[in-house]
């Protein structure tokens, strides 16, 4: 389970902008997490209850905005489409679609005291 | 209370790790490729038959990276290559911390090849890069058709998938071209190599296509400057 690694990942984020902000304690971690990216949501808020105990994330909220697959093709004009089944050649013309979103892991902000 | 805007990457620490190594490899002059399966594929059997076949020619070093057991390492070792365990514990995955410090053991001098055992895991080591330069995935024919769909994302990055166990596949229930076809849906650029570890067939393929793409890495800058070093 490499949550627990993320979730570290998170967490040493949010808690040096915390102490560079004066050891603020942390209200909120707010992440956007790609659909395709091998993370399971409920263990990562799992690891995420575990891991913050203790540190000046002990009280923060962890708020996740998944981000949908979405991809194009450049051969049919950019036309935009969501994978289905992880297809990625175009259902039009069979070329190979461009990832636009859906990988993304990142720290968007943290709310502090 | 006030928010502080940061769009930083989570895992942005590996990255660096994985920045260093890739520095490391290349001041050395090393080709490194990361192999990376399901447990049971088949991954050191492929370790075993493509070391045999290129030994001569290479000079080779392995990480294995396993849970608990040196087994796997005890099995390259006996092929007489430099083999370095890193035992993960309770860690699904290699990252490229634990190969930056299996690297102060390791000397990685004279090595035209390094080849890396990712633990035995579909999903955790996808996420991370080691700072290799090509990633190497092994599923066997008996795991069924319908693996690149539910793992997709280590598929899509694999610039090889070796199919192997084909001389299983009378049993398998699935057919090669549908075990292709749902690989090339998932990972359209990648290259497949069908093959069987217990036969043989198909593993000088499998080595051609590795000799051709550290050919090709000799061929860059990068490594041109190492060979001066
Ligand atoms: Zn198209």
């Amino acid at each position: 389970m490499h949550e627990a690694a993320i979730v570290q990942g998170i967490l040493d984020i949010a808690i040096r902008t915390a102490q560079q902000n004066g050891a603020a304690p942390i209200r909120c971690i707010k992440l956007r997490l790609g659909e395709f990216r091998g993370v399971v949501r409920e263990a990562l808020e799992f690891c995420f209850e575990a891991m913050k105990r203790g540190t000046l994330a002990e009280q923060a909220a962890l708020e996740v905005e998944t981000i949908k697959l979405r991809a194009a093709c450049a051969n049919c004009g950019e036309i935009e489409c969501a994978p289905r089944d992880y297809n990625f050649l175009c259902p039009h013309c069979g070329e190979v679609l461009n990832i636009l979103a859906g990988r993304e892991m990142q720290v968007e902000y943290v709310e502090l005291d | 209370m006030h928010q502080v805007m940061l769009e930083t990457n989570i895992l942005e620490q590996n990255e660096t790790f994985a920045e260093h190594n890739q520095a490391h490899f290349r001041a050395h002059g090393v080709f490194v490729i990361n192999f990376m399966s399901a447990p049971g594929a088949g991954k050191t059997s492929v370790l075993e038959q493509t070391i045999q076949l290129i030994k001569a020619e290479f000079k080779l070093g392995v990480i294995e990276g396993d849970l608990m057991t040196t087994l796997d390492a005890d099995r390259i070792a006996a092929l007489g290559v430099p083999a370095y365990q890193i035992t993960t514990g309770t860690v699904c995955h290699l990252d490229a911390q634990m190969v930056q410090r299996a690297l102060h053991n390791f000397p990685l001098d004279g090595l035209d090849l390094l080849l890396i055992e990712n633990v035995g895991n579909m999903v955790c080591p996808a996420e991370f890069n080691l700072g290799e330069d090509l990633r190497v995935m092994v599923y066997s024919t008996v795991e069924g058709a319908e693996k690149p769909k539910k793992y997709p994302l280590m598929f899509h990055q694999a610039d090889a998938v070796l199919l192997n166990k084909i001389d299983l596949l009378p049993y398998a229930g699935v057919s090669l071209a549908e075990l292709e076809r749902n690989v090339l849906e998932v990972s359209p650029e990648t290259n497949i190599f069908p093959l069987s570890c217990r036969t043989g067939e198909g593993i000088e393929a499998w080595v051609d296509w590795l000799k051709q793409r550290n050919a090709e890495f000799r061929q860059t800058p990068a490594a041109n400057a190492a060979a001066v070093h």
